[in-house]
């Protein structure tokens, strides 16, 4: 025993020698390389495109990086292009985003997280029934509901004007079916379910004693929640905020069928502006919208890095 | 204990009124209650029962008219071209996000050096929205000054590939566009059971000797199938879906040969004014995702109860 | 305190969770000061019985009495209770002294007040170091610490412990068990205390309720539960390792099996005859003789040595008597070998013996 440090036999002795460049590995790290070149191409395309002027990209090398650098397309598309009648660019429908955005994240997070917490820690009769029903709505194609979902939006546009008429003669006509806040409210019951989801089985995870020792405390369905369960649970609100904003942002399909042309969301108008027939069409421009509107989800997802990764994934765990 | 004491005993034991119980969270849980019950029932069941009555311009639920809606779609040009867009679009997508999904995963779970890097480049598409995602293919695919023109132009002259023109392979186009935005998503859930699987599996394997491919073949996918099943459906919703991919990259186009069932319930509805045709293939989209829920809803929870 | 009414009193409970019954009209009286520990392997319904009491459960029938008062369907925090957890339980956005101010809050409490009572508690429990530190930063000792603080500072008359210790490594466990000892010697308030652990069990409790199935086994004081166990399944259940059984036939006085054949008188029976019936008969490790010490027992006889292991204080060995399997307690270190014959021997008035039909002690 105690030679062993002093004499070594024959053999592999000591740390094995690795090898950087085996061959298992220079398959794996090509393969990756190329893939990630695949990935990011789209992206380098918009950006080289949106830089360049027309006369460069009539030669027809869109992977060429732009000789003559210009801004232009940018300031065009934010302030400028042309949807239609309207030429006053992307802005509008940015700051539109921005009012859709703000209020549907608040109200779907603040809806969900209560249903969640309710479902997890305050189960009454029918409770999960309900639940189960949310999540099978999920996959109900959306096509199915749309056309109920703008009728019960008109008329009940209609019958709270009717109500604010009944106090005041000369209330002004409220609508919901076209304006802002229908598109809130339907945002915030499509992110129902995923939403109610995810901080139902967060708020399952948290030990159960918490919750009876509070109980215990005195406190109520109120107490718990704003005291207790909302402070401890930051990250996932963060989550659930990550997997909103992308979500309602990246929105198109509700954004064309709730709202009405001055109130359009950016993807709309993007699309409006790049697929309009009228005009000569001005590819570099066009990239810089494209690039615009995709700029908030993908600083979103740089920023958030695992947290983004976290919020999909919860999609995918089971109730 | 004499009878009366039972008797009292009995009286004070009546339970709490059951709805009184657990009220504030009842009344919490009221949105959800709503949103269950009105929008995705109700409103499913008022589509269906729509899809049966003649309406055009406005819904006219007098107006019954049985199977004629369906006949009518299904005879129609249009709804057929959607119909096998969607089936070659959802066969070729769901087996190569998953393909190509699963690969990744496997490179990525190799323990390699920047792997959090490489992750974040291949999900970032995912952030994206369709809309995004159809314009920059778009204009990748652009037949005069696009990838088609740059391959020319390196000596290729005969070289072809215009999907946006081209109608026989429009929807191969698309197809490219969508797996670049939803492949990285599908790795990400197949890492993630990857990693769910226990380590010592892996070195059980090693001692054995067997190789790493096989592994991957013989233990590792077997193992995930409760992930590959998740995958599967989240995959499956999503293709039924397609929606703005479409509108963005294509606008259905050339003439009808992109078109998809949800792109035509849509513009039977608020374009053609044709609310009747509108709801009967809405009903179908359903009826289809219904095929692919009711056998995994099976495998999940009816099975639980064997199990 | 002239008040004799029990503490706690629970009648007639029963609880089901759809089909399934958990407790079964369950009756139990804890007097004032009292220290009673329910003692049960897990499912056994002993927690969901303290949970009934807490009122964190809605009970399916029967009523509960805390200091006279019926409680059956009063809120929590509102029977007169504190309450600690296996797993702490703290709110880990509060700091210490919030963790123990959030109940009394709740309640109303003016502020001065509030204070006077933490600090008393934080006191008592020596947590005045760490009244602003967050439970993060606690150790585990001192995170049950703070939540039985917690259970203090309300000023109750009856604590309820659920498995305070079983997050503990053993050494902290030894320590705080002999602090919860002391706390209620200090206070004299009734505590009802859960656990699997029969160690803490015998050690705390003035009376011991061994629970299985929902149903109360047997409640007693520690010593009777363990020298004279009511049933079969208590005697298996208490004492580590467990007691030896033969299993045989009682005749004329006499048991006889295979293995065991002795005379039993000495024995005390439960009401004074002994029945000819079939039977368990029990011997716990410790009170069978070895060696020498067999002279005169009832009943002697060779067994073999299979495993000997050395517990420093006493030496357990394995044995196997004509065939069958038993555990044998020696004293001190031994020198006992594996394939040694070891004469054993007992007496009838340490036995505890079974009727195999309803397994109840005879």
């Amino acid at each position: 025993m105690a030679d062993t440090t002093a004499t070594t036999f024959e053999g592999p002795s000591g740390p094995k020698p690795k090898r950087a460049f085996s061959s298992t590995n220079i398959i794996i790290y090509g393969t990756l390389f190329v893939v990630c070149l695949y990935y990011l191409l789209p992206l380098y395309v918009m950006i080289m495109t949106s830089l360049k002027g027309m006369p460069e990209i009539r030669l027809g090398n869109i992977f060429g990086p732009p000789v003559e650098m210009t801004f232009e397309p940018w300031v065009k598309a934010w302030a400028e292009a042309c949807t239609g009648i309207n030429c006053d660019g992307l802005s509008r429908g940015f700051s539109n985003s921005i009012w859709i955005l703000v209020p549907s994240v608040f109200l779907s997070i603040a809806i969900a997280s209560v249903n969640g917490y309710a479902l997890a820690n305050w189960k009454f009769k029918g409770s999960e029934v309900f639940f189960t029903i949310l999540i099978f709505g999920a996959f109900i194609p959306y096509q199915v509901m749309i056309y109920p979902i703008v009728i019960l939006l008109r008329e009940s546009g209609d019958g709270i004007t009717n109500v604010m008429q009944f106090f005041w003669e000369d209330a002004p006509r409220f609508r919901l079916m076209g304006s802002l806040w229908g598109l809130v409210i339907v945002h915030t019951i499509f992110g129902m379910p995923i939403l109610t989801l995810l901080f139902r089985n967060y708020f399952t995870s948290v030990p159960e004693d918490l919750f009876k020792a509070a109980r215990v405390d005195g406190a109520r369905f109120w107490g718990i929640y704003f005291r207790i369960m909302l402070p401890m649970s930051l990250p996932i609100f963060v989550v659930a905020m990550i997997l909103q904003v992308t979500g309602i942002w990246n929105d198109f399909l509700f954004g064309v069928i709730y709202t009405k042309p001055e109130t359009y969301p950016m993807t709309v108008q993007l699309n409006n502006i790049v697929n309009s027939v009228q005009g000569v069409k001005e590819y570099n421009v066009n990239m810089a919208a494209t690039l615009l509107t995709g700029l908030v989800p993908l600083i979103i997802y740089f920023a958030s890095g695992k947290l983004f990764v976290r919020g999909i994934a919860a999609g995918a765990v089971k109730g | 204990m004499s009878l009366s004491d039972a008797e009292q005993l009995n009286e004070v034991v009546k339970p709490p009124s059951k709805l009184f119980k657990n009220l504030t969270a009842k009344i919490a849980a009221i949105p959800m209650i709503l949103t269950a019950l009105v929008i995705f029932i109700g409103c499913t069941i008022w589509t269906i029962y729509h899809s049966f009555t003649k309406s055009r311009l406005l819904p006219s639920p007098d107006k019954w008219v049985g199977l004629d809606n369906y006949e009518r779609l299904w005879s129609e040009n249009r709804w057929i071209v959607s119909i096998e867009n969607l089936a070659i679009y959802g066969i070729c997508s769901l087996i190569l996000s998953l393909v190509i999904g699963f690969c990744l995963a496997a490179l990525l779970d190799r323990k390699i050096r920047f792997e959090n890097t490489i992750r974040t480049i291949i999900l970032y598409p995912f952030a994206l929205s369709f809309v995004v995602t159809g314009l920059v293919w778009q204009w990748i695919l652009n037949p005069e000054l696009g990838l088609q023109n740059v391959i020319r132009n390196l000596g290729f002259e005969n070289f072809t590939f215009d999907p946006i023109n081209n109608a026989e392979i429009v929807i191969f186009g698309i197809l490219i566009a969508g797996i670049w935005q939803g492949s990285g998503f599908v790795m990400v859930l197949l890492l993630a059971g990857m990693r769910g699987i226990d380590e010592d599996i892996w070195k059980a394997s090693r001692v054995e000797g067997i190789p790493t491919w096989k592994t991957y073949i013989f233990i590792v996918i077997p193992m995930m199938r409760p992930v590959f099943v998740t995958a599967l459906v989240i995959i499956s919703a999503g293709i039924i879906k397609v929606y703005d991919l479409v509108v963005a990259q294509t606008s259905g186009g050339p003439g009808i040969a992109s078109e998809v069932p949800a792109k035509y319930v849509i513009d039977k509805m608020f374009q053609s004014q044709n609310l009747g045709l509108g709801f009967a293939a809405s009903t179908m989209m359903l009826l289809s995702v219904l095929v692919v829920l009711i056998p995994w809803a099976y495998l999940e929870f009816g099975g639980k109860k064997n199990g | 305190m002239t008040n004799t009414n029990p503490s706690v009193e629970i009648k007639q409970l029963d609880l089901s969770f759809g089909k399934v019954e958990v407790l079964k009209n369950l009756n139990l009286e804890i007097a004032r000061g009292e220290f009673l520990v329910l003692l049960g392997s897990s499912g056994c319904g002993k927690s969901t019985l303290l949970n009934c009491i807490a009122g964190l459960l809605d009970v399916t029938g029967g009523q509960i009495f805390i200091n006279d008062k019926n409680v059956t369907w009063a809120e929590p925090s509102d029977r007169g209770i504190g309450m600690v957890f296996q797993s702490y339980a703290l709110y880990p956005q509060m700091t210490v002294e919030g963790n123990m101010s959030f109940g009394l809050k709740n309640a109303g409490m003016a502020k001065d007040e509030i204070k006077r009572r933490v600090d008393k508690a934080a006191g008592i429990l020596q947590l005045e170091p760490l009244l602003a530190r967050k439970p993060s930063a606690l150790s585990g000792g001192q995170r049950q610490r703070v939540a039985i603080g917690r259970a203090l500072v309300r000023d109750v008359d009856v604590f309820l412990f659920d498995e305070p210790l079983s997050n503990l490594d053993a050494k902290l466990r030894t320590d705080l068990r002999v602090e919860i000892k002391r706390l209620h010697q200090q206070l004299q308030n009734t505590m009802i205390y859960v656990t699997h652990d029969q160690v803490e069990a015998m050690t705390l409790a003035d009376r011991i309720a061994i629970m299985k199935d929902g149903i109360i086994q047997q409640l007693d004081d520690p010593n009777t539960i363990y020298a004279k166990p009511r049933n079969k399944y208590v005697a298996d259940f208490i004492g580590s390792p467990a007691m030896n059984f033969f299993k045989g036939e009682i005749k004329d006085g006499s048991f006889s099996s295979p293995e065991v054949s002795m005379d039993l008188k000495g024995y005390e029976t439960v009401d004074g005859n002994l029945p000819n019936t079939n039977a368990w008969l029990g011997i716990r490790p410790e009170h069978i003789q070895s060696g020498a010490n067999t002279k005169g027992c009832s009943f002697v006889g060779d067994a073999t040595i299979e495993i000997v292991d050395p517990m420093g204080s006493d030496t357990l060995v394995w044995a196997s008597l004509a065939g069958q399997s038993i555990r044998v307690r020696t004293e001190g270190q031994s020198s006992l070998k594996v394939g040694e014959t070891l004469k054993i021997g007992f007496n009838a008035d340490k036995l505890s013996i079974f009727d195999t039909d309803t397994e109840l002690r005879v």
